[in-house]
């Protein structure tokens, strides 16, 4: 391994400027005549839309639906069949349809000023009733989000199927609800867009904090009207995205379209509260479970039904239901059994409209899944990280193909646990355990195991059919004129280091040293075509096409070394950065010198492609390459507070060929800080009415410096047959388990009481009901 | 969201300061730390800000007569760091220190806390135990308010229009004197879920356990107050104490009050 390439703990190039403040944000943008925008959002959750009066004299600096009516609503479809479709438009139109909805925006010299404007408009809304709770939204009769669909499914689907006599034979059958909290994303930086004009150019610039900025651009171009190559998207450094950022915001749309009217520029930053109120938009899961098991607790079949409140729109292009087919798909997660049978359904509620947020799903079925497996072990009476790698696929069984057809491609899944049962000390909690503790809390230790399928492509998103499928990632490499590299990438980079990670591929592809290599991105006007930042896929795909460039770089240049070297083309190679012929070497500066500058040294017959190559890319498999990891947590539980406190946090991951150790331990820490938010503190209630109750980071709690004790990772690393080296994605795995570690310790320490929690975030005041349940339980039998 | 626009005044003196609250019906502000977000919220829109941190009468102390005066402006940092001469074996030290973070610490005021009257907050309940007197200043002259008389309920407070608060008097405790303070936040500077504060000494006549962190202002709770000082009050006392405040509290809500009040007594009076 080298000091700077695949592998090394090199410290990130982007933290430079980062650490010293000299990110360049979208509003620190700054343009002469810049305009603020500031929105009239609903205050309520469904309404009719009678009109808005506004007052004369700000006619000229306020837009409705009205003046949008060129602008074609969003309308995200997907060819799942029974799939209900919605028009999702910038500016409502007739009605509101969650509480935040965008109605009116106001424009003016500052935010304030455009505030002020807001507040004297006065929107005429005749109140509806709001479709907020799942279970009431399908029942007939249920007030309805959108009329003409006659109901409130998006979607009502079936995985799997037969479950045999399952509910006559199996041994011990376990049934339990869980549900997770509606929840905010919560990126440092909130949306933010600032467009304009470019007559030199003649293209619409729209700067926006997006993961996805070619995405963005199809997307504008198809509601605009306007043609790709007059659009230009740079995303410049964006505060985290999380999936917040990797739609098509009516926000964007807007602000875009006043950039053509007013032909001067505007901007438009979220703030926290709107960020709040009008973005909480994930999460909300309600399961029931029933797993079927025998004596010792190794599963047979699950039987599950998956609710999910998705809110009022179909978002772009992800839609409505890919949550849904992530959650059905996903929830076997790492666990082999024959039997299966998930009912997904997403239905239409008012809420703000359903995005894909770190994991998609994954965290919701790894809590139902990892929970159900400690229920059934307590069940049966057994240690539940035995039953857990018991039930797991076993490392002899790989490449497996699970109950839902998902391809692991490799991995030793219950090693990973073991090592975990090991660091943790499962013994010495046990002995803790007996003899109890001073202070009166109690503790526990929990497990949970997933699956992180990362890069999956088109087998994946094209049997959704979507709007926007991700094939083959391009990159470009351009060897300088003095032999540095830059490369160019369509994906974003917005905390995942790729400035770093792909500067790494590319100095082990070529020996150029780390300083000498440039990464850009972000940029359309710049940058190869990419569908994105998403999906864990940037290391794999973005990775890959780094990796394929560098590569048909090498007999680009070797035909040039060959000239100078007296030798021939295929005698020529490249090691330690210089390229090297049977007598001697040249740098690679001396190639580019030349192709560029001195061609006039160069025989007449060279490979005239040049140095600047642009390459598409996908891996052996396009169904997803699979980490995975164990989270392990011991916790403590003051049961008359219905406090928790992490006392240790181990993960065991292993996502292939680790690129840099660094960056990895970065994302999961970050993911599993999310994931620490996810279990104890993150939710945002809603009123019966439809009313986000949390619209202050006082009232949504985020967890901190203080609630996020200090992780120990482990790797491991199986290398994928399936990737250039090995690498599998690992953005979002972090995220997925926490909650479900936290939980299921939780209930370990529960257990004297007979209490157990299956609601996230598990609150004081949820952990106290439970144990008070519990205890009214006890007293009655 | 961005504040609404306001005019700002730092005045000189304390009497410029109240003439231009009573002329233009202005807003007092201290350390900005309860204003501030309910500026940029728009949940206060005021014409005129009377900053009022940097008035001498409001900075400060005096001690003298049994009991210290402390300035309304003196920030919760100062107590915590003990630029006060400590009177309360070391309470309101510790009380301070526990006070949200830091940087919210070193400009958030005493006299903030108690004019924004939130009930999770941590002064309202503690001065209520040491039995803090308040002195507030008019255009007419001061008067001297007992602090339980002050406290009216959530955000509500007995101040007439135009009238600040300039000091609290906290009375200097015996060397026999017992205190304990309990307080449960989900996280670090998050607001309370529940509160007990505990004073006893019975030579400056205080017998006080008081319950905050409730919908309204914070509430003694008199049953127990009786018998402190005859060891500590049983499980069975304390919910009885609870009770006979007669507020519907959810179950969860109750267990941590339970818990809170058995906490405080257990620090004030040991196990
Ligand atoms: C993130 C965060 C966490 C917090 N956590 C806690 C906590 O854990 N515990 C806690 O107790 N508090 C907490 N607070 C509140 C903090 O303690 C504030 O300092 C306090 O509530 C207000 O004090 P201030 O000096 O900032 O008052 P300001 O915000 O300046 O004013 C508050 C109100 O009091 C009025 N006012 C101010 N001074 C006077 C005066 N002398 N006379 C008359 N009226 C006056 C103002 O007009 C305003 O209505 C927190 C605040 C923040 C921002």
């Amino acid at each position: 391994m080298s000091d700077s390439g695949i592998g090394a703990r090199v410290k990130r190039k982007e933290d430079e400027r980062h650490l010293h403040g000299r990110g360049r944000f979208v509003s620190d943008i700054l343009l002469p005549n810049l305009h603020d925008v500031a929105f009239l959002r609903s205050p309520l959750a469904h309404g009719r839309i009678r009109g808005i009066d506004i007052p004369d004299d700000l006619k000229s600096q306020v837009y409705t639906a009205a003046d949008l009516a060129d602008v074609t609503p969003v309308r995200a479809v997907a060819t799942v069949p029974g799939f209900k479709a919605s028009d999702f438009p910038p500016l409502a139109t007739d009605k509101v349809r969650y509480a935040g909805e965008a109605i009116a925006m106001c424009v003016a010299r500052t935010r304030a000023e455009a505030e002020d404007m807001v507040d004297l408009l006065r929107p005429d809304l005749e109140e509806l009733p709001a479709v907020c709770d799942v279970e009431a939204a399908v029942q007939s009769g249920s007030a309805l989000v959108h009329e003409d669909w006659g109901d409130n499914f998006f979607l009502d689907a079936v995985v799997g199927g037969d479950l045999g006599d399952l509910e006559k034979t199996a041994p011990v059958i376990v049934e339990r609800e869980y549900k997770m909290a509606r929840q905010v994303m919560n990126p440092m930086e909130g949306k933010a867009v600032l467009a304009h004009w470019d007559d030199t150019a003649s293209q619409l610039v729209v700067y926006t904090s997006t993961q996805v900025p070619h995405s963005i651009r199809s997307g504008l171009s198809m509601c605009l009207g306007l043609a790709e190559e007059k659009i230009r998207v740079i995303a410049p450094d964006v505060g985290g995205g999380f999936g917040y950022k990797c739609i098509l915001q009516p926000e964007e749309i807007c602000v875009a379209w006043l950039a053509l009217k007013r032909r001067h520029p505007v901007r438009w930053i979220e703030d926290r509260r709107e960020h709040l109120t009008a973005g909480a938009n994930t999460r909300e899961h309600y399961y029931k479970v029933k797993a079927f098991a025998d004596e010792r607790g190794k599963l047979l079949g699950l039987d599950a039904t998956v609710t999910i409140s998705v809110g009022a729109y179909s978002v772009w292009p992800f839609t409505a239901v890919i949550e849904a087919g992530q959650a059905g798909g996903n929830l076997p997660g790492p666990y082999a059994f024959g039997k299966y049978r998930c009912r997904t359904v997403s239905v239409a509620t008012n809420k703000p409209p359903f995005t894909p947020y770190r994991g998609v799903a994954r965290p919701g079925v790894c809590f139902a899944m990892d929970l159900t497996i400690d229920a059934v072990a307590r069940e049966v009476g057994r240690e539940p990280h035995e039953v857990r790698a018991e039930n797991l696929v076993q490392p002899e069984q790989m490449p497996f193909t699970n109950v839902t057809n998902k391809f692991y491609d490799s991995g030793d899944y219950p090693a990973g646990v073991r090592e975990a049962v090991e660091k943790i000390d499962v013994a010495g909690i046990r002995g803790r355990q007996q003899q109890g503790e001073p202070d009166g809390r109690l503790i526990g230790v929990g497990f949970a195991t997933y699956v992180e399928q990362t890069a999956h492509g088109r087998p994946v998103f094209g049997a959704w059919g979507i709007a926007v499928v991700p094939g083959y990632e391009n990159a470009s490499v351009k060897l300088t004129a003095d032999g540095g590299l830059e490369i160019r990438v369509g994906v974003q980079s917005h905390g995942q280091g790729m400035e770093t990670t792909l500067a790494q591929i590319a100095n082990t592809e070529l020996g150029i040293p780390l300083d000498r290599i440039t990464v850009i991105h972000g940029d359309t006007g710049t940058t190869p075509f990419s569908t994105g930042t998403y999906a864990s896929r940037g290391i794999v795909m973005a990775g890959g096409a780094v990796a394929t460039c560098c590569r048909e770089l090498i007999p680009r240049m070797a035909p040039i070394a060959a000239h100078f070297l007296q030798c021939k083309p295929d005698e020529v190679r490249l090691e330690g950065g210089m390229m090297k012929g049977p007598s001697g070497e040249v740098p690679l500066a001396d190639v580019g010198r030349a192709w560029y500058l001195r061609p006039d040294q160069l025989p007449e017959e060279i490979n005239e492609s040049g140095l600047e190559v642009v390459m598409g890319y996908k891996p052996g498999i396009e169904t997803g390459v699979f980490g995975y990891a164990t989270h392990a947590v011991t916790v403590a539980v003051d049961p008359d507070l219905g406090q928790v406190e992490i006392l240790d946090y181990v993960i065991v991951e292993d996502c292939g060929t680790l690129i840099n150790p660094m960056v990895v331990e970065g994302q999961t820490y970050g993911g599993a800080a999310q994931g620490i938010g996810t279990a104890l503190y993150e939710e945002m209630p809603y009123s019966p009415q439809g009313q986000p109750l949390a619209s202050t980071l006082a009232d949504y709690i985020l967890p901190g410096p203080t609630e996020v004790p200090k992780i120990r990772i482990f790797h491991t690393e199986t290398p994928s047959p399936y990737t250039t080296h090995g690498q599998k994605g690992v953005g979002e795995g972090g995220a997925i388990a926490p909650h479900a570690a936290i939980g299921n310790a939780i209930n370990d320490a529960l257990k004297p009481l007979g209490a157990e929690v299956g609601e996230t975030p598990m609150t004081p005041h949820r952990i106290l009901d439970a144990i008070q349940a519990a205890k009214a339980k006890a007293a009655a039998e | 969201m961005k504040a609404a626009k306001f005019d700002y005044e730092a005045p000189a003196s304390l009497d410029e300061a109240l003439s231009r609250l009573a002329e233009n019906g202005g807003k007092p502000v201290s350390g900005g730390q309860s204003m501030g977000p309910m500026l940029n919220m728009r949940l206060a829109t005021p014409d005129l800000l009377v900053d009022l941190r940097r008035l001498d009468e409001l900075n400060g102390y005096s001690q003298g007569d049994g009991k210290l005066v402390v300035g309304a402006a003196v920030t919760h940092a100062q107590v915590e760091d003990g630029a006060l001469p400590d009177v309360t074996k070391g309470m309101m030290a510790s009380v301070a220190s526990d006070i949200a973070y830091r940087p919210v610490r070193t400009r958030g005021t005493i006299g903030g806390s108690l004019c924004h009257a939130d009930p999770a907050a941590d002064w309202p309940s503690a001065l209520t135990a040491l039995d803090a007197t308040l002195v507030v200043a008019g255009t007419g002259g001061t008067r001297r308010i007992g602090i339980d008389d002050f406290l009216l309920g959530a955000f509500a407070i007995a101040l007439n229009e135009g009238e600040v608060l300039i000091a609290v008097e906290i009375p200097v405790l015996s060397d026999a004197a017992r205190w304990g303070y309990f307080k449960f936040c989900r996280k670090t500077g998050e607001f309370a879920e529940t509160i007990c504060g505990v004073v006893f000494d019975p030579a400056n006549d205080i017998r006080r356990v008081v319950l905050g962190a409730l919908g309204g202002a914070p509430k003694r709770l008199g049953e127990l107050e009786d018998r402190l000082g005859d060891g500590i009050p049983g499980v069975n006392g304390i919910a009885a104490a609870i009770d006979a405040l007669d507020i519907a509290f959810e179950p969860a809500q109750l267990v941590m009050h339970n818990t809170a009040v058995r906490r405080a007594l257990r620090q004030a009076f040991g196990s």
